[in-house]
């Protein structure tokens, strides 16, 4: 749905040129919540703009739907940009309006009649769920709620795309989850493709389908969350999976649950997507005449499935823990006897 | 009592002054306004990274303000005579006085309002970009409406100001109480007038001080 071509744009300081984007190629889909996660400075928030080219490309394409966006006249880019909804890390709402006309800006821009502007800014206040702060100004709005009116704003005008750019950096944890379930919500809702620029790699996990991560201007790796998470490849990738999964299980913990054990054996079972369930534990208890302990574990979930691994102590006899782990096999879960 | 203490008091002459003096201040005060607010986003959409960023441009109207807003304001007046001759056809009265008010008032208007639109989050101007605006809308509905409690106190700035270079326009014959303050009362050495002008023109700027306190207050929505 979407294409990036060769995507580049140097900025021109007065003694030296800044490749922020690097010849970028990237395809999404229709439909996808798509993550761009990168540190500071990685271009990607230069990217999301040349998107919708509130920054102008030095060279490359951008097409949406068949409609190559770098190549519009400024009216027509206009037009276009009415179906690009946008939200940013600091909401940029116009503090001297509600609510309501907050959301009924981009409405008087496309030239809604004032009617239809107040039956559609009804309707994405209670998809929101903002319903009753309607007249409040947003210097009365928590951070969560400011962005959820950003988010209002940015659907008004049924966008093909919504750009996300670092939407969740300035709210706290918690209200991090509940935007992020929010725009979960929209996407399956609406079948809104979303493009979401972070530097935190929990967003990604929770809500993206697939991922790019960038440095230094360039997508040094993309693909499947899951397969991101499970096989880093690059040094600045597992720097962003250990944010999340915190250091590999391997160093960590083999050595001292090791000597723990004194009867039994030590399983590490490895969960990697959709069919990974935890129930697999309890199918090996009722199962087979063995004793599970779970010493220590880390999984999570993401948008296709969950992920991470489980340490654990089986005892009985030989010949049950053998069917046992053969079971086990038998599973989508990957296991490995220590 | 109010005879003894202001024996040389005429407080018909001195109703007739205070209207005048509201008179030039407010008509001057629209015209510092539309000229004030023309030439402010001028400075600002003209300015490095603005909408219209153009270095000539703004070049010359920076020279401009800055010109006008160094010549003193009673310098300023006789220097417009030939001007305000042509445009209002007399000198004296108040009519006479709008040109060199709002000549000398409008540039310092419009550093204000050039502050006051810088003070608009450039955030908001590229969200609104971002939906689709036309530079028209991002003037009116994004810059002008978000710096508005910006452009009142600032017009308020000016309105106090301007009270002052009517005083000052009053001695060489503009009508008003700096004026009557001159005339009839330092000039025949009756300084009750002088003292009772400049209680009224006290109150003056206090009126308009607090309706701009008062407006600012209710704008600000932040």
């Amino acid at each position: 749905m979407i294409t990036i071509k060769q995507l580049s744009k140097v900025f021109q300081t007065n003694s030296t040129e800044i490749q922020a984007v690097n010849a970028l190629d990237l395809s999404i889909d229709k439909g996808e919540i798509f993550g761009v996660i990168g540190y500071s400075g990685a271009g990607k928030s230069t990217f999301v703009r040349l998107i919708n080219r509130l920054e102008e490309p030095t060279s490359g394409q951008v097409t949406i739907d068949n409609q190559e966006i770098t190549s519009l006249s400024k009216k027509d880019l206009r037009l276009s940009r009415q179906e690009i909804g946008m939200i940013f890390q600091h909401f940029n709402l116009l503090w001297s309006r509600t609510v309501r006309e907050n959301i009924m800006f981009p409405l008087e821009i496309a030239g809604l009649s004032k009617q239809e502007r107040l039956k559609r800014a009804d309707e994405l206040i209670g998809l929101v769920g903002l319903a009753g702060r309607e007249d409040a100004y947003p210097s009365q709005l928590s951070g969560g709620q400011k962005q959820r009116v950003g988010i209002a704003r940015a659907l008004a005008n049924n966008p093909k795309v919504l750009l996300c750019d670092e939407a969740t950096s300035a709210l706290d944890p918690e209200t991090t989850d509940s935007i992020l379930s929010l725009l979960v919500d929209i996407n399956e809702k609406l079948g809104l493709t979303i493009i979401l620029i972070t530097h935190e790699m929990h967003v990604i996990q929770k809500i993206c389908h697939r991922v790019a991560v960038m440095e230094d201007g360039s997508v040094v790796e993309k693909g499947n969350v899951m397969d991101v998470f499970s096989h880093p490849q690059q040094p600045v990738t597992k720097k962003f999976v250990e944010q999340v999964m915190g250091k590999p299980d391997d160093e960590l913990a083999d050595e001292s649950i090791l000597n723990q054990i004194d009867q039994g054996k030590l399983l590490r079972l490895h969960f990697v997507g959709e069919t990974a369930s935890q129930t697999t534990i309890s199918q090996v208890a009722k199962k087979f005449d063995v004793d599970l302990n779970i010493l220590h574990g880390n999984v999570k979930q993401t948008q296709s499935g969950a992920y991470g691994t489980l340490f654990v102590q089986i005892t009985g006899d030989d010949k049950e823990i053998g069917e046992a782990i053969s079971f086990i096999t038998s599973t989508s879960v990957q296991v490995e006897v220590k | 009592m109010m005879s003894q203490l202001f024996p040389n008091v005429i407080w018909s002459d001195m109703v007739v002054a205070m209207i005048e003096t509201f008179y030039m201040t407010l008509l001057a005060l629209l015209g510092t306004f539309i000229f004030g607010i023309m030439l402010g986003l001028l400075l600002y959409l003209t300015s490095p990274g603005g909408v219209w960023q153009n270095k000539i441009i703004n070049l010359i109207v920076a020279t401009i303000v800055n010109v006008f807003r160094a010549i003193p304001f009673v310098i300023l007046i006789l220097l417009l005579f030939p001007f305000t001759d042509f445009l209002i056809g007399t000198l004296r009265g108040p009519n006479a006085a709008l040109p060199a008010l709002i000549i000398g008032s409008a540039p310092f208007y419009a550093r204000l309002v050039e502050i006051g639109l810088r003070e608009v989050d450039k955030g908001v101007i590229e969200a609104a970009k971002s939906m689709g605006a036309k530079t028209s809308t991002i003037i009116f509905k994004v810059l002008l409406k978000e710096s508005t409690p910006a452009l009142v106190s600032g017009l308020t700035v000016t309105a106090i100001a301007l009270i002052g270079y009517t005083a000052v326009a009053g001695i060489i014959g503009a009508g008003g109480l700096g004026d009557y303050a001159y005339y009839y009362g330092f000039q025949r050495r009756s300084y009750d007038v002088v003292f009772m002008c400049t209680i009224l023109i006290v109150i003056i700027v206090f009126i308009f001080q607090f309706i701009g306190d008062a407006l600012t207050n209710k704008l600000d929505k932040r």
